[in-house]
């Protein structure tokens, strides 16, 4: 089983990081920063079975910070989008070289 | 005093700096709260409260060099590494601080919940440097970084600064994924997340060797990113141009700081004996930095962004140090950091002052005349400015110097002249903006004569010149303090001394 668990999380955490890297949506990027997260979640509570309960303890501080990150991510993705009225990540192009 | 940790009162006394700064910081943002029709808070008042608190976490801080701790297995260290990192962090803090009043009144920014902003990063910064325990580093780091995202988007009527939080959101937290990805992995082939017990794990040879790899390298590439190594720094320059100028400032000095001490600490301390898998991947980064970050730089004409990129560089220095990996390279960087987060701070707070305290003027044609319209204040930037080149006789070229000699130690002859080479580069960007300071007459209509600098800044451009000379030129002090500091960081190269040719 934890071989399973473990590459389910690795499909995961690819799919995530794709995301990021090739959608332009702003708040499709940023859940797909959150399933990387959760995709690291499922890996500690399948190793959790074999090394100890303590793996399930980092999963709750994880979902914390997952929280208190999605409050202040949505703040930004909310204030971006009273200047430009839209959050497509091609539109932010003021910062460039 | 000797802290044993078997009684849970000796936590409090091992984190007695980061429990008075977050104290403070709540007390700050208490100070800054204001009904729809008071009148504003008092900016300057609210500055020097939080100065009070982070003078105060000082005070802990050098307290705790009197305290020893005999266990090894807590989550909290009490070594004079941390001690070290912990003065780099609240002396980044408390010069953003003293700079950043003038710009917050000016832009109208909440005052209260900017400090407190910058008091709670520092706290999780401090977390970062003192902690042997990944999951305690990975809140750390989050504290900070978070704090981080919201001071970038902190001016909320300026466009860029909410497309560089949205940059920097995104990135850094995808950079964060990584890191935590590699917790994951190294903990389910270690078993444990404090690294000395890692590197017992590794040492004797147990674990999984293929999930610890891939483990480390997740890592890796979480701390290139978050230390803003090329080809990891496409974050770093919209971050740092789009952000407010203190943000910046803080962003540039401390923040890159603590990325690098926990960076340190964790592959010195974690994976020692794989130095060999690791110390390439380093090589490469450090090369690839300060090639690539020095040549955009020289094509830059805003200053901001100049020295964003120089940030990104000077990053590449540090890598130098960490591929190194003996004592004399960890003190370079402690050094270097030291120096780094005065003369960065300091640039940014002149930057301030000739943009006249907002987001325009940042050209660096419009430098030109400031130097005889403003003397003294010209005459520290130059200074700022040679120590960021690295110049001799400034702090900059001996954390330079320590840091070559360091990589010369370990026999890292070619990081060593890549190093030099890139330092003569980067005099060209940073001497080009002196040059016109000095040598070119101001345009019409942009006259230098009105700047808008209070005390506070002046108490930190003159504190910041006055460490940059005192370094450059009797720099032995605070080596021994940095050398103190790295004892029992960095011996795996030592032992490879004589192996290689």
């Amino acid at each position: 089983m934890l071989a399973e668990a473990l590459v389910l999380s690795a499909i995961l955490f690819v799919i995530g990081t794709t995301g990021v890297l090739i959608r332009r949506n702003a708040i499709i990027m940023f859940l797909c920063v959150e399933l990387q997260l959760n995709a690291v979640n499922l890996s500690f509570v399948a190793l959790s079975q074999y090394i100890g309960i303590e793996g399930q303890v980092f999963v709750f501080f994880i979902m914390t910070v997952a929280a208190a990150e999605a409050a202040v991510g949505l703040a930004i993705i909310i204030s971006i989008f009273r200047h430009y009225e839209t959050v497509n990540v091609d539109n932010f192009n003021l910062l460039k070289w | 005093m000797t802290l044993d940790f078997v009684s849970n009162v000796d936590y409090i006394w091992a984190l007695l700096p980061e429990i008075v700064l977050s104290v403070w910081a709540m007390v700050v943002l208490l100070a800054g709260v204001r009904r729809p029709d008071d009148p504003p808070a008092n900016t300057a008042a609210l500055g020097w409260l939080a100065l009070v608190g982070i003078l105060v976490a000082a005070v802990a801080n050098g307290w705790l060099y009197g305290v020893t701790s005999t266990a090894d297995a807590a989550m909290i260290t009490v070594d004079p590494f941390r001690l070290f990192a912990n003065w780099v962090f609240l002396l980044g803090a408390g010069l953003t601080v003293l700079v950043a009043g003038p710009y917050v009144t000016r832009q109208r920014l909440q005052a209260g919940e900017f400090y407190t902003l910058i008091l709670l990063a520092t706290v999780g910064m401090m977390f970062m440097g003192g902690t042997r325990n990944l999951i305690l580093l990975f809140l750390a780091l989050e504290t900070m970084s978070i704090a981080a995202y919201v001071l970038t988007a902190y001016n909320r009527r300026d466009r860029k600064s909410a497309e560089a939080g949205l940059k920097y959101f995104i990135l850094g937290s995808f950079s964060s994924g990584f890191l935590l990805y590699g917790i994951a992995l190294v903990w389910g082939a270690t078993g444990s997340v404090h690294l000395t017990e890692i590197a017992a794990v590794v040492e004797a040879g147990a674990g999984f060797t293929g999930l610890l790899l891939a483990g480390m390298a997740l890592l890796g590439i979480g701390f290139a990113f978050k230390v803003g190594a090329v080809p990891f720094h496409m974050w770093a320059p919209d971050a740092y141009e789009g952000a407010p100028s203190p943000s910046t400032a803080f962003m540039a000095a401390a923040v890159k700081a603590a990325s690098f001490v926990a960076f340190l600490r964790v592959f010195l301390e974690a994976f020692p004996t794989l130095y060999e898998s690791w110390y390439p991947v380093v090589w490469w980064l450090a090369v690839l930095t300060m090639v690539v970050a020095n040549l955009i730089a020289l094509t830059q004409a805003n200053v901001k962004r100049m020295l964003a990129y120089s940030s990104v560089a000077h990053g590449g220095y540090l890598l130098v140090a960490v591929a190194a990996a003996n004592e004399m390279a960890t003190a370079g960087l402690l050094f270097y950091l030291l120096v780094y987060t005065v003369m960065t701070v300091g640039a940014f707070a002149i930057l301030m002052i000739v943009s006249g305290q907002s987001e325009d003027r940042l050209q660096v044609e419009d430098y030109a005349g400031f130097g005889w319209a403003q003397p003294v204040l010209a005459v520290v930037f130059t200074i700022f400015l040679l120590s960021l080149a690295g110049f001799p006789g400034t702090g900059g070229f001996m954390a330079k110097i320590y840091i070559l000699q360091g990589a010369v130690e370990s026999q890292l002859w070619m990081l060593a002249v890549i190093l030099a080479l890139a330092t003569v580069v980067s005099y060209y960007y940073y001497l080009r903006v002196a040059w016109y300071m000095w040598m070119r007459s101001a345009a019409a209509g942009n006259d230098h004569a009105r700047v808008w600098t209070p005390l506070p800044v002046w108490l930190a451009l003159i504190l910041s010149a006055g460490v940059i000379l005192y370094l450059g030129v009797l720099p032995s002090g605070l080596l021994d303090g940095a050398m103190t500091s790295a004892q029992g960081l960095g011996v795996v190269r030592d032992g490879l001394l004589g192996l290689r040719p």
